[in-house]
């Protein structure tokens, strides 16, 4: 991992995840947004609340990448997925599960892992 | 107002020039359009300049004075970037300063360098048209986020890896006799589904290449057009540009294009025309599954039907609204940049007669340029009409 500055709330979502204390940011209307975010794109209220992340979100879409970025090079093959976690959706790595078995609408908990190519932190997906 | 008149276009052979600089490339098709409007380079009032990736590709930023210097004019240039619809949202810039009397002939262009970097890292600039922070550093890349979309199209719609086939094999077919297109060669549906996987459900032959390439027009008022005798029929009739969350997560629907919904409502208004008066269109086809999402978004088809349409020979060159007669990104490449400029010069060569494609679209009268940027975060949408 390279030394450079953290990139301020998004590190810090990560770490409050990796100590299982996800949150995401919802503004009065309801609307969930991750960080940073500084007002509600659908309804201008800038009065963002944090609120604890649900246990366990939906997979909506998901896709065995092949040809990666360089960043990803021995990753690869991965399966990168968004899931639904209730107001927020999420993007990450599905990792625990055989690329073939994943489907739409499994059930799975939010997670940090490390890139096989560059050690760094990266969002993941586990089966739950 | 006046709706601007297209004096000139041209663009340059699309495919592998790792030898060939920006600056060439687009100087190529910048001077041949120039010459073919017939219009002294003196007049030239700006220039909109469509780019998206010269800072990773050349170390090139600030690249709109270093393209009018290119071409041989001595005006404001200004470089737009807005991902792959980065010369459409030029070509807007050029049809509202046109319009509200600011200039009488304006140039507007693209271009783009890819294949010098090689595949990784051109797959690497690519991405960063997607949100850095929520989904480059979840391993997504540009043709998995165009997965992750058709899939769940797939999922919500129906449809299949065969019905993408289905308009390779159709965009392949149209390139046939297009000399500009980077691949010239007829596939079939086989090859399409056995082709290696890229971002599973999409293969190597559900996405455009990789392309080095430049296109210019020039715009003019009405009046400039008949004092000067030019040959320009063909008019910019209507413009639109939508927006969306960049990030996919952050969005209602993954298998639905609201900003290219947006832009083609707000175009269709501004010729006063609808769907149905449209004769053809050149989409923004970077994925197979992209021409589906424009064909719905245009008001072609109905959300769910238009995976079908290429299967049932209705976008085909002998169908009732063929769609990217040049071969589309897929076949003609997609040299990001100048990709929505590329796709102006195809609208008018089908409206005046002169691509080699017309023969599909005789006597036609409206087409229409649909050009998208990231995962539809950006399009653009411009009406073009036959004027008397
Ligand atoms: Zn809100």
């Amino acid at each position: 991992m390279t030394e450079s500055a953290q990139d301020g709330e998004y590190d810090a979502w990560l770490d409050s995840i990796e100590s299982d204390d996800g949150y995401y940011l919802e503004c009065s209307n309801g609307h969930g947004w991750l960080p940073p975010r500084r007002v509600c794109p659908r309804c201008h209220d800038q009065d963002l609340a944090r609120v604890d992340l649900p246990e366990s979100g939906e997979i909506a879409s998901y896709t065995t990448i092949t040809v990666p970025t360089p960043q990803f090079e021995d990753d690869a093959p991965y399966v990168t997925a968004i899931a639904d976690f209730g107001p927020v959706s999420v993007t990450g790595l599905v990792r625990g599960v055989d690329p073939d078995d994943v489907a739409i609408g499994d059930v799975v908990g939010l997670d940090v892992g490390e890139r096989v190519t560059t050690g760094e932190r990266v969002v993941v997906f586990r089966p739950r | 107002m006046s709706d601007p008149r297209i004096a000139g276009a041209s663009v340059t052979q699309f495919g592998k020039h790792p030898e060939r600089t920006g600056r060439d490339l687009f100087a190529e098709a910048g001077l041949e359009a120039l010459s073919q409007a017939g219009i002294d380079p003196e007049d030239a009032e700006a220039l909109y300049y469509g780019n998206f990736m010269g800072e990773l590709a050349e170390h090139q930023g600030h690249q709109g004075p270093l393209m009018a210097e290119a071409i041989g004019l001595d005006v404001p240039a200004t470089r737009v970037e807005a991902a792959c619809a980065s010369a459409g949202t030029a070509v807007r810039e050029a049809v509202k300063t046109i319009r509200n009397g600011e200039a009488e002939v304006v140039v507007v262009g693209g271009a783009e360098r890819m294949t010098n970097i090689g595949t990784a890292a051109a797959t690497d600039a690519l991405a960063i048209a997607a949100d850095d922070l929520y989904e480059v550093r979840a391993g997504m890349t540009f043709p998995g986020a165009y997965a992750l979309m058709a899939r769940s199209y797939f999922d919500q719609y129906g449809g299949s890896h065969e019905d993408l086939a289905h308009i390779a094999v159709k965009n392949h077919e149209h390139a046939l006799v297009n000399e500009h297109a980077q691949i010239q060669q007829e596939i079939t549906v086989e090859d399409a589904i056995e082709a290696p996987t890229i971002a599973d459900p999409l293969g190597l032959y559900d996405s455009c290449p990789i392309t080095d390439g430049a296109a210019a027009a020039v715009l003019t008022t009405e009046a400039y057009a008949e004092e000067h005798d030019l040959d320009a029929p063909v008019a910019i009739t209507g413009t639109g540009q939508g927006g969306d969350n960049l990030a996919l997560q952050d969005r209602p629907h993954l298998a639905q294009t609201p900003a290219a919904d947006k832009a083609a409502e707000e175009a269709y208004g501004d010729a006063g025309v609808g769907p149905d008066d449209v004769d053809f269109a050149e989409v923004h086809d970077c994925f197979t599954i992209a021409e589906v999402f424009a064909i719905e978004s245009l008001g072609f088809y109905e959300r769910g039907e238009g995976i079908a349409a290429a299967r049932d020979g209705e976008t085909t060159r002998d169908g009732d609204r063929p769609i990217n007669l040049s071969g589309g990104l897929k076949a003609k490449g997609h040299p990001v940049g100048a990709t929505g400029v590329a796709q102006l010069a195809t609208v008018t060569w089908l409206l005046d007669g002169s691509h080699p494609r017309a023969d599909a679209v005789p006597d036609s009268t409206v087409g229409v340029a649909h050009n998208a940027g990231g995962t539809v975060a950006s399009t653009t949408v411009h009406v073009m009409e036959v004027q008397e």
